[in-house]
């Protein structure tokens, strides 16, 4: 019998620890799937984030360095700078990026820095245990927001990816979901195209995954995906913006 | 007919498979496994055409399709 869908060879096959539904597992598999099809897993080497995606490196069959809180994209440009030759890519979550790490994400894409930046957006904290994220939305509710996010306390939720599309350093934006396997697939052709950029030498590419946490939105997988389908791609459309 | 291998002691339990595949093929085991949550597993008599949506929306991975 023919193999039609097989594990990717990058994918170390054990369990993981994420919660049942959660969308990095899936984020995972599709950047072991790209690595496999472009044939870059002797060289690429990946920054894993603090968040829930810590320890990524026990699930990619490649090398990969950790950075500390939010510098991932200071890490990447350090490897990138003295060994050109691999393809480098960092993992974040939302508050890896677009909290504690925005000042490393804004310079590195304003230098143009030729990196893959995988941006894993669940609106959420879920590795602390459910607090408010810089890409909340409003009126939803988390630890820290038990009454929902308020504009006149929490301000709007940060759109990160519009904000750096307009940087001249920047290349490629891409935003896509994972709320169907229609969506996995389109999320899996944004990934490949970013990591294409970087090997034909093109510049800064990101892709921004809207990713479901059922864990801490309070809902069953499903709900969460259809959440991220019918509330959370209203905030944060999908496309490419870049 | 695809033939859908499940590795039961991987699975979860989130049920995403069941709740995307277009034929409601899967259904839930009663049988625990070492999780100790109950797996997913195909009926008996099924027309899988193996499109795949199962395995692309597994966030663990656990089901692969031979066709």
């Amino acid at each position: 019998m023919n193999k039609s869908f097989v594990r990717p060879k990058s994918l170390v096959d054990v369990s993981t620890h994420y919660c049942p539904g959660c969308g990095h597992g899936i984020a995972h598999r599709l950047v072991a799937e790209v690595v496999d099809e472009l044939d870059i897993r002797e060289k690429v080497i990946g920054v894993t984030p603090i968040g829930c995606a810590v320890v990524a490196y026990d699930y990619w069959d490649f090398d990969c360095s950790e950075a500390a809180h939010g510098r991932a994209l200071a890490v990447a440009t350090a490897i990138k700078r003295v060994r050109p030759e691999n393809i480098v890519f960092t993992y974040q979550g939302d508050g890896d990026l677009a909290a504690i790490g925005t000042n490393e994400t804004i310079h590195a894409a304003n230098r143009g820095e030729n990196l893959t930046v995988v941006f894993i957006n669940n609106a959420i904290y879920g590795m602390t245990g459910g607090q408010m994220a810089p890409t909340t939305l409003l009126k939803q509710k988390t630890a820290t927001t038990p009454l929902g996010r308020e504009i006149k306390y929490h301000g709007y939720p940060l759109k990160i990816s519009e904000m750096l599309a307009v940087l001249q350093g920047v290349k490629y934006i891409e935003r896509v979901s994972l709320q169907s396997p229609q969506a996995v697939l389109n999320a899996k052709k944004a990934l490949k195209h970013a990591f294409e950029n970087q090997i034909n030498n093109v510049g800064f590419s990101l892709v921004e995954i809207l990713s479901p946490c059922p864990t801490y939105w309070g809902m069953s997988p499903r709900q969460a995906m259809d959440w991220v389908r019918d509330v959370m791609s209203k905030e944060f459309p999908v496309g490419r913006i870049k | 007919m695809a033939k859908v291998v499940i590795n039961k002691e991987k699975c979860k339990g989130c049920l995403l498979c069941v709740s995307f595949c277009p034929k409601a093929l899967f259904i839930v085991e009663e049988k625990l496994n070492s999780k100790g949550v109950k797996p997913v597993k195909l009926k008996e008599i099924n027309d899988c055409v193996g499109c795949g949506q199962c395995a692309v929306i597994c966030p663990e991975c656990c089901i692969e399709i031979y066709e």
